[in-house]
């Protein structure tokens, strides 16, 4: 079962959306469960200014991918990837044994927004993921 | 149909997992409770108390589906009886053959003890369903051999209410002197269950699903069908199910399909009503929804419904903080990552079936429950489509959701 801080993130998420034009973007998908996070970070000398998220996913997936576009602004985005799934877990309290998967998928997309940050800023292209479906 | 909208904190729409008890069987109980403690295999006048007890809620379930009394065994549930009826018939029937036909849809209590028996030496043969989650009858035909000793499908499933041809397969099936099971743990109380129109050797019931008590059940058994007892012990339930019986859930469950059999035809009409209400305003008001089933050939109070864009149990847990309690699937396997097995069993893909939400009626739901549902339903939706990675959802006037 969810607890109540959870809960409370999942129905009052912030940073909800889309950064037109974001210097960095991860997108991870869970094989078994379908879910899909996508996180966009807009980044300035070094560091995040803002974030955003779009998620199809449980209400564990979308309230820790709230969490993580609260824990990335103002962090340098070097940094980002020491973010660990317990980090996130902790600010909503922690989570059902059975939903620690969502932490993984929330991760997951910070690392990618971080790769994909540093293949833009050296110009390289985007390696082809395959699809969701 | 509803002219004002009053305030409503709580609607339960997920009858098809459990059912709250009504107040005549909760009468029944607590009199039984109060009265008569006695066991029922002891001799004395308290045992003979609450065997008299026992066996009058035996008359009442075999009246309300047509049995005899002595072909009636009461069990701690649908489960329970499943379990037997599969395991019971398998064991006591080895040496007729050792194969079993079930449909991919069943319950899990089902499954698990068909995939229990394979794993003892069985062979079970899992029938594929058509769009609308009905058994392919043809592939039933296919799939019996000269082994084949029973045939187990569900009179109606659990998570999209599809009604099963169960009489055609009864008699195809006695025409080749095979066994058929049904689980009919969800039509009880809104479809005829008689178990010799229905032309079933055995049948599984349970009560909470009819306003009874949870935690009992009954397994129909056809006189002169073997099967080997479920529970060793003491000679209860004719020396076929050992352990003391529970006599006040079981007077709970004799009053609950008392009640669930005279009121069958009434309830199945208002639940009919109540499902086309909800089913049309749904329609009317959300966007890029598909039923999952068709509307006619499904129990009259299931409505099974994919919200493209819309993980189900992100919907699920958004309804709950407006107090509209629904399900993902069935209860049995809600807390599966897992999509449900009776979506993909339809052709549906992860995502739609993972995008499912199941609406269970009861009897007591009022158009203005209904009303709020759906407007609750269409907020939760906008809400969850908003922050959804999977887009671009069109409303009628071609504008994003």
């Amino acid at each position: 079962m969810y607890n109540d801080k959870m809960l409370e993130y999942f129905y009052n998420p912030k940073n909800v959306g889309v950064i037109k034009g974001a210097d960095g973007m991860g997108k991870a998908v869970c094989d078994s469960t379908g879910e899909i996070v996508k996180l966009y970070v807009k980044v300035e000398d070094g560091k995040v200014t803002d974030a955003k998220f779009q998620t199809y996913g449980t209400a564990g997936t979308i309230a820790l991918s709230s969490v993580a576009t609260e824990i990335v602004i103002g962090k340098n985005i070097e940094d980002l990837v020491k973010i660990s799934e317990d980090d996130l877990c902790s600010v909503v309290a922690g989570m059902p044994a059975d939903k620690n998967y969502c932490a993984s998928i929330v991760k997951e997309a910070i690392d990618e927004s971080v790769a994909d940050y540093k293949r833009k800023l050296v110009g390289e292209k985007k390696p082809r993921k395959k699809k969701s479906k | 149909m509803a002219n004002k909208k009053p305030e409503i904190k709580e609607v339960y729409m997920d009858y098809a997992a459990t059912t709250p008890m009504s107040s005549e069987v909760y009468r029944e109980m607590l009199d039984v409770y109060q009265k008569t403690f006695g066991n029922s295999s002891s001799l004395h006048y308290a045992g003979r108390a609450a065997q008299a007890i026992l066996e009058q809620a035996r008359i009442r379930v075999a009246k309300a589906i047509g049995a005899k009394a002595g072909e009636v065994y009461f069990t701690s549930g649908g489960t329970e009886g499943n379990n037997w009826a599969i395991k019971g018939v398998a064991h006591a029937n080895r040496g007729n053959g050792n194969h079993i036909i079930t449909s991919c849809i069943e319950h899990p209590s089902v499954l698990e003890a068909c995939r229990s028996l394979e794993k003892e030496g069985f062979r079970v043969t899992y029938i594929p369903v058509d769009k609308d989650g009905v058994v392919d009858y043809a592939a039933i035909i296919k799939a019996i051999c000269p082994e084949t000793i029973l045939i187990s499908v569900m009179l109606a499933n659990n998570e999209v209410g599809s009604i099963q041809p169960i009489r055609a397969i009864a008699e195809l099936a006695h025409s080749q002197k095979i066994l058929v099971h049904t689980d009919a743990v969800q039509a009880l109380g809104v479809l005829p269950v008689n178990v010799d129109e229905l032309g079933v050797d055995l049948m599984t019931i349970s009560a909470h699903k009819v306003y009874g008590p949870k935690g009992v059940g009954a397994l129909y058994v056809k006189k002169g069908v073997k099967i080997s007892k479920f529970m060793d012990g003491g000679e209860q339930e004719k020396d076929m199910r050992a352990g003391t019986c529970n006599i006040p859930a079981i007077a709970g469950m004799g009053k609950a399909v008392e009640i669930a059999a005279k009121e069958q035809e009434q309830t199945a009409q208002t639940l009919k009503n109540i499902k086309r209400y909800f089913w049309k305003k749904v329609n009317d008001r959300i966007y890029n929804i598909s039923l999952n089933g068709n509307l006619a050939n499904r129990l009259p109070n299931n409505l099974n419904i994919s919200f493209e864009g819309v993980e189900g149990e992100s919907l699920l847990m958004m309804l709950d903080f407006k107090g509209i309690a629904v399900s993902t699937g069935s209860a049995c396997s809600s807390g599966s990552v897992a999509p449900s097995h009776v979506l993909l069993a339809m052709g549906k893909t992860a995502e739609q079936a993972r995008s499912s939400i199941r609406f269970s009626f009861g009897k007591h739901i009022t158009p203005p429950e209904v009303d709020y549902v759906v407007e609750e339903l269409y907020k939760a939706v906008k809400k969850l489509r908003s922050i959804s990675a999977i887009r671009i959802y069109k409303d009628k006037d071609g504008e994003e959701e």
